[in-house]
């Protein structure tokens, strides 16, 4: 026992490591990417090709002032951030990394953990992480930040059933909730039976423009749409506590990223995984770096839709094609067998 | 190490529960009701029911609550005013009904016999697993769970109606 | 690849863990930057102008629909993934051969009966904000 809490401490701290510098330099990447997309070079000064920019600005944030509005619910507005940031965190035990390496003569699964619900507690997660935004539009007591709020609630609720429906057509697949069986069952075709190829295009479709929402990136940017609500619902944050915001947004980026591989990318599967494992987690590095890059990409390339037109995008067309992808997937099944 | 786990979660669920009564602001009550329902949910973990634990998060906490934070958001519901003040006789009709709350409790608390609990490794532990759930709701329970549909539908359109009330 | 109930433990420690981060995180400042709170600064930004009124109004009854309508359909949700998880299961275990077809379409007869609801959510306008 004491043994394996010792293994998952250890995982924990080398995931909470890994993570926080993924979402330094995925802040700088965001930087870089939207300076050459807009014709301009982006963070460049500091270090060699502005490496060492996410730790300047970590150190200029965690010396600015720290402002607790006069008309704001204070502990409400303190505890709001965290509460985006410890279930975004929290998401990335169930995520494998890679199969079974041997690291000083002991076989060690690259995941913190796996049981039997695995993915429903992703999505308990997820829908965990709303209070912290609704909350904070609340707690601050301004009329951006109470719009924004709204506005990010009601969307990632609206959002979270087409996520939600979306992985079913993955669970007719798999027959199980555990995301180790779910890349266990992605391992054929010399590790190219990957879900997205085989029967799930559109569910894949449906679950990447519903997590593109479900964290509030563009087109769906609408809770803080800087020319109407000036900074959404994290208008009256600074110093460290928009940090936290900042952090648990880019968490979901990369969490939305690692489940959508995991999901239907085949996870870490890839040819020639059986013979050498550690290349397992090469191929899942990659396809999580190469979503991440399209989110960025995505960003910086659509504009922003109205907020009439994403509801009306979200119930009218994601839901019912989630719907849809179910019906299909499990007539063929049943035709199939 | 159950035993523990199990105390802590207990007392945190009680203590959360406690706090939904004795906060003035509604908001800080529903908060206090979402802590509740998750530590409830890390016992059903504790009592093998691990489908059922991850629902309770997804639908209670993630959805029904919501909708309460939303309301509570939405109106604006002004602090409570004491309700006590206003009617001093309920004060002495609390006693009694509390003293019977609490002689039911202890009642059904004599009446449950201690189960069996599988040992952490043994096939029996699957009975709370997703699979088993869904293959036995699918099968043994099908007439509820079809009549379950119609009820919801019978939902959206009660929503629909008090909601709309008086708008057309 | 027995999966135990002991594999749930990791989730309270990456709270420990994740809720440590964040704690030290809320207090870096409190130590480290200085505080010249002045009026101008703690009230809420209103891009400058005096703030007028409070933020706390009544807002729209819409966003209180959408809540409710997403209660409904995530139980929905519910239901479908523990029988989408079972399927595979049944199809391939011999015993439910003659079951497969029913177990097929009383989901399929679950989402037309909830699909009615979907409709009527259309038809009522709870989707359309301009309106």
């Amino acid at each position: 026992m004491t043994d394996l809490l010792l293994e998952w401490t250890i995982k924990i701290a080398v995931i909470l490591g890994a993570l926080l510098t993924a979402v330094a330099y995925s802040v700088l990447l965001e930087r870089r990417i939207m300076g050459f997309i807009q014709l301009r070079r982006g963070p460049n000064r500091v270090g060699p090709f502005g490496l060492l920019q996410p730790a300047a600005d970590g150190l200029k944030l965690i010396f600015k002032e720290d402002i607790i509005p006069s008309q704001a619910s204070k502990l409400l507005y303190v505890i709001a951030p965290t509460l985006l940031l410890i279930p975004s965190l929290m998401i990335f035990i169930v995520i494998p990394f890679g199969s079974e390496i041997v690291l000083f003569g002991r076989k060690i699964a690259l995941q913190v953990t796996h049981f039997d619900v695995g993915l429903l507690y992703v999505l308990a997660l997820g829908s965990v992480s709303v209070y912290g935004i609704a909350l904070a539009g609340w707690a601050s007591n301004n009329k951006y930040s109470l719009m924004g709020g709204l506005r990010a609630s009601a969307q990632m609720i609206s959002y979270e059933l087409a996520l939600g429906l979306s992985v079913v057509g993955v669970l007719i697949q798999s027959g199980s909730l555990d995301l180790v069986e779910i890349v266990r069952s992605q391992g054929g075709w010399n590790g190219m039976h990957w879900n997205v190829f085989v029967s799930q295009p559109l569910g894949f479709l449906v679950f990447f423009i519903a997590a593109l929402a479900e964290a509030n990136r563009t087109p769906f940017d609408l809770p803080e749409a800087d020319s109407e609500l000036v900074a959404g619902y994290h208008t009256e944050y600074s110093s460290m506590k928009f940090v936290m915001f900042q952090m648990g947004e880019y968490c979901n980026l990369i969490a939305a990223a690692g489940v959508s591989t995991t999901l239907f990318w085949g996870g870490w599967m890839g040819p020639g995984v059986e013979t050498y494992p550690a290349l397992s987690l090469a191929y899942f590095t990659a396809k999580v770096f190469v979503f991440v890059f399209v989110f960025i990409w995505i960003r910086f390339t659509l504009p922003r839709f109205r907020y009439d037109q994403l509801m009306r995008f979200g119930w009218r067309v994601l839901l019912p094609l989630a719907i849809l992808n179910i019906i299909i997937t499990a007539t063929v099944k049943l035709l199939v067998s | 190490m159950e035993k523990a786990l199990f105390i802590i979660f207990a007392v945190v669920s009680v203590a959360a529960a406690l706090n939904i009564l004795l906060q003035r602001n509604p908001l800080y009550s529903a908060l206090s009701l979402v802590g509740t329902l998750i530590a409830l949910s890390a016992l059903y973990v504790m009592l093998r029911a691990q489908f059922i634990a991850a629902i309770q998060i997804v639908v209670y906490a993630g959805a029904i609550m919501v909708l309460f934070v939303f309301v509570i958001m939405l109106l604006n519901a002004p602090k409570e005013a004491p309700y006590i003040e206003k009617h001093k006789a309920l004060r002495f009709l609390a006693i009694p009904f509390a003293g019977l709350l609490i002689a039911e409790a202890f009642y059904v608390i004599r009446l449950v016999k201690p189960i069996q609990m599988p040992a952490s490794d043994d096939s029996a532990q699957a009975v709370g697993t997703t699979l088993s759930v869904g293959t036995k709701l699918f099968t043994d329970y099908l007439l509820p769970f079809e009549v379950t549909s119609v009820l919801i539908l019978m939902a959206i359109v009660g929503a629909m109606v008090l909601a709309r009330r008086g708008e057309d | 690849m027995q999966s135990s109930i002991t594999n749930y433990l990791p989730i309270l420690l990456m709270f420990l863990a994740a809720s440590g981060l964040a704690s030290i995180l809320i207090l870096l400042p409190r130590l480290l930057a200085r505080r010249r709170p002045t009026e101008a600064k703690l009230r809420p930004y209103e891009c400058g102008v005096e703030p007028v009124g409070s933020a706390r109004e009544r807002q729209s009854v819409k966003f209180y629909l959408v809540a409710m309508i997403f209660l409904l359909f995530d139980i929905e949700a519910v239901f479908l993934i523990p029988w989408a998880v079972a399927f595979p299961h049944v199809l391939k275990d011999p015993a439910y051969t003659p079951l497969k077809y029913v177990f097929y379409g009383e989901m399929m007869v679950f989402m037309v009966v909830l699909l009615v609801g979907l409709v009527y959510i259309y038809r009522k306008g709870v989707i359309e904000w301009n309106r």
